[in-house]
């Protein structure tokens, strides 16, 4: 068979063709996006540095606590407020990175499960044995759970205080709270350790375009962050966009009242660090998938993406920031300036699901099909 | 003019390119089907989702439960029965209608080469393919020496199948989009940058322009230069590079490899025959397997025979919807790559990178409004698909309003908010959304809800 014989040389040549013209063209590798650098930028100075704050800030909090167990006072209590929030703040820097170890271990859904389940919470504090590390327990953890406990159990502080001196169950409130505090220390350490350890290297170099390589994983992850945590759980669910009525007392930290627009700032604001490829401590940026969307198309002029996108992100930030301190109090009064801030966040999520997941073509986890 | 056209008609060839067609076409189906299972996708397309997505016309036809396996096993003994020649024409029948019925519980998972299958295994039903080399031909003690002979059409109406779909294929990439912006290609080739070898070279734009337009060339050629013994070999070989290539870069599952064997098919009859007799001669110590087959066949009667009088006809109407059918897009205004008009079933392969972000708003007599969580009612490959095509935009809002009217809802409307992005586009909206879905039937006339493409894609 002639046929046979034509083939592999044929073959051989292409191949050789290909590869040579590769190398002919030398200068071609310089201007190869660099996405181990991407997964550097985001691991050494966006993730850890997160990360390790936030264990910083828990184990203040958890310094806090004790003190505010020995002697329950309102300079302890503010003091635990205080540290709680700052925990808090950061943690909204780093619920978007389901991945590695916070993924396996369900790291999110521990620390920030809103809104809290009140019964569970009392019900684990009346008997005294729990495992918080149930699912059943995930919506009586982290910090909605703190929430209600630091500024819930009362109507006022003096109530509150109450509840952690003169109260029959005091003692095993006192304990559900160091529980708490302490399950959370520990899960943010195991976190860190993985990142600070094996992970990081095998994160960095994961830089291929399959369904489980980081390049993916983390891009994905940010955009279902920003369309579920930020955008419809901090906004769009209590505003009623998913409902026939409004659900005020689904905003986060419901029970302090005054934060829930702090947190969600925060959170707009970590997204739009993480896109840019801005570090945490805010000094300097280095490359991100904004970068890598300018690589990869003819960003100008109308066309700009990485220029849309942070406009549109922007325009929610500014609309954000018109809104009441309290989310529960904006929904109350008006809330057509939450559905409003809502459909600005929303118009992001189309850039992102849409024209930024189209630039970059990754290969996407949940759809397992042929294709033609 | 009419002697020539009837000596064509009478003229008679070897049954051998049919045979090894009909073994290479019903194994390649037979492992298609065991893949379809391995994968888990029986489950994950037809058994998992609460709502299918049918075609005009067909929503009578959905999955059936646990009983869909039966169904792929059906399909696939029927693949299994074509390949060794056994009871041909029924097989024949019971895989088109199985394989057909498949396809069209979900449009969801639509491809041009299922259409491909579907197509070709019903004008095959038609065509001599059990002549040779088949359990229906063999009688025991009776040497054949002799090939058989077959008409010369039968042969080539599948030689024209094929190069219907390779020359459509071409025409549909001579458009601006696939031609001057080399695209979805600038965007599909620079994510293959993990690939060995290739990576580096799949990041350079000009490997897209070189991609874009030697496939279009070689599309509208390919047919042609099969047809010819001189340019047949090198024809073939870019068969087998660019089926590879595609292989390689995307995920196209059989496709590749149902082209490259059916391809086989222009060449020479002496070099089929001498394809069989190296089966024979491989084959032979496995011919005890076949025997008892063959023997109760003996007492049987023949088997169907169908009159040309029926096959003509049946033949010709096939190839002139088969030609005609791809134009359809003619008689809709608007972009058809932006409405999708008269899209499928043309053999419009890989020409777009098209996606989108639907969310529904349900309102109801009271102007009560909410929008949708579509992963309650869709899997992720159903929103994927639902997100940029309209009749999907359109079926899926009436979904939503006969749920809610369900619930106890009063004056339920359906309306989307839709943004789409076309091959590198930034996203614009798609879908008027001040129109109530719920409102609107779903006709194959145009879809006027579609808002403007705003833009010109030239070309066929």
């Amino acid at each position: 068979m002639k046929l046979r014989n034509l083939l592999l040389p044929l073959l051989a040549i292409f191949l050789i063709l290909a590869c040579s013209e590769s190398t002919d063209d030398g200068g071609s590798t310089s201007d190869d996006f660099d996405r181990k650098a991407l997964l550097e930028n985001a691991a050494d100075n966006i993730i850890i540095p997160a990360l390790t704050q936030l264990v910083e800030d828990l184990e203040d909090l958890q310094l806090a606590q004790q003190d505010f167990t020995a002697t329950p006072n309102t300079t302890t209590l503010a003091s635990l407020r205080t540290h709680w929030l700052d925990a808090y703040m950061t943690w909204q820097y780093i619920e978007m990175f389901n991945i590695g170890k916070a993924e396996e271990i369900l790291y999110a859904f521990q620390m920030n499960i809103y809104p809290t389940n009140v019964t569970d919470i009392n019900n684990n504090i009346a008997s005294g044995t729990y495992d918080l590390s149930i699912p059943n327990n995930n919506d009586a953890v982290g910090f909605p759970a703190l929430d209600y406990l630091l500024f819930g159990v009362g109507q006022d502080e003096t109530a509150i205080l109450t509840a952690y001196t003169t109260a029959t169950d005091a003692q095993n409130r006192k304990q559900y709270l160091a529980d708490l505090i302490d399950r959370m220390l520990e899960l943010s350490n195991v976190v860190l350790d993985d990142w600070n350890g094996s992970y990081r290297d095998q994160f960095v170099n994961s830089t291929g375009n399959t369904a489980t390589s980081s390049v993916n994983l983390l891009i994905n992850d940010f955009i279902f962050y920003y369309e579920k945590g930020l955008r419809a759980n901090k906004i769009g669910i209590p505003a009623g966009v998913f409902s026939t009525t409004p659900l005020p007392d689904r905003v986060e930290a419901y029970y302090s009242g005054e934060l829930s627009k702090q947190l969600s700032l925060a959170a707009l604001h970590a997204s739009e660090a993480f896109f840019n490829g801005r570090a945490f401590n805010g000094m300097g940026s280095g490359p991100s998938y904004a970068s890598y969307a300018t690589y990869l198309r003819n960003n100008n002029g109308s066309e700009d993406l990485t220029a849309a996108i942070n406009n549109q992100l922007g325009v929610a930030r500014s609309q954000m920031n018109q809104l009441d301190d309290n989310f529960s109090e904006q929904i109350s009064t008006s809330n057509q300036m939450m559905t409003r801030t809502y459909d600005e966040l929303q118009r992001a999520v189309v850039l992102l699901k849409v024209d930024l997941l189209q630039t970059l073509n990754i290969s996407v986890d949940y759809v397992d099909a042929d294709g033609d | 003019m009419k002697t020539s056209l009837k000596t064509y008609l009478n003229a008679k060839t070897s049954a051998a390119p049919l045979a090894v067609f009909r073994i290479g076409f019903g194994l390649m189906m037979f492992y298609g089907i065991l893949r379809f299972w391995a994968k888990g996708w029986i489950q994950s397309l037809y058994i998992d989702p609460q709502f299918h997505f049918s075609y005009y016309g067909f929503s009578w036809v959905k999955p059936i439960g646990e009983w869909t396996y039966g169904l792929f096993v059906i399909c696939g003994l029927a693949a299994l029965m074509i390949a060794i020649g056994f009871k041909y024409r029924w097989s024949m029948l019971v895989f088109f209608l199985s394989f057909t019925y498949i396809e069209l519980m979900d449009k969801t998972t639509y491809l041009n080469h299922y259409y491909f299958i579907s197509a070709i295994s019903f004008l095959m039903i038609f065509l001599p393919l059990h002549k040779y080399f088949s359990i229906d031909s063999w009688r025991t003690g009776i040497a054949v020496f002799k090939v058989p002979q077959v008409p010369q059409w039968s042969v080539d109406t599948i030689k024209l199948m094929l190069g219907i779909v390779y020359f459509y294929a071409g025409l549909a990439k001579i458009n601006s989009d696939w031609l001057i912006r080399a695209m979805p290609l600038r965007i599909w080739l620079p994510s293959k940058y993990d690939l060995p070898l290739l990576g580096e070279l799949m990041e350079q734009q000009w490997v897209a322009y070189a991609f874009s337009w030697s496939g279009m060339i070689y599309d509208l050629s390919i047919p042609f230069l099969l047809l010819y013994k001189k340019t047949r070999p090198f024809a073939f070989i870019a068969v087998v590079v660019f089926h590879v290539l595609t292989r390689v870069l995307f995920p196209i599952g059989m496709f590749p490899y149902v082209m490259i064997v059916s391809t086989l098919i222009f060449f020479s009859p002496q070099w089929h025959e001498r394809f069989i007799g190296f089966l024979k001669r491989v084959l032979k110590p496995l011919g005890f397997l076949f025997l008892p087959l063959s023997r109760k066949r003996n007492n049987q009667p023949a088997p169907l025979r169908l009159s040309s009088s029926i096959v003509a006809p049946v033949v010709v109407v096939f190839f002139a919807v088969q030609l005609l059918l791809p134009w359809r897009y003619l008689v809709y205004p608007d972009e058809l790559f932006w409405t999708e008009e008269g899209y499928r079933f043309s053999w419009r392969v890989m020409l777009m990178e098209k996606m989108g972000h639907t969310q529904f708003r349900i309102e109801d007599a009271g102007g009560r409004s909410f929008y949708v969580n579509n992963a309650d009612f869709l899997t992720p490959l159903q929103e994927k698909q639902m997100s940029f095509q309209p009749d999907f935009i359109l079926e899926y809002a009436h979904y939503l309003g006969d749920h809610f009217t369900g619930q106890g809802y009063d004056g339920i409307k359906v309306f989307a908010d839709s943004h789409v992005a076309l091959n590198g586009r930034m996203s614009r909206p798609f879908i008027d959304d001040s129109v109530d879905l719920y409102a609107i039937e779903e006709s194959l006339a145009h879809k006027n809800w579609i808002l403007d493409f705003e833009e010109e894609i030239d070309g066929l």
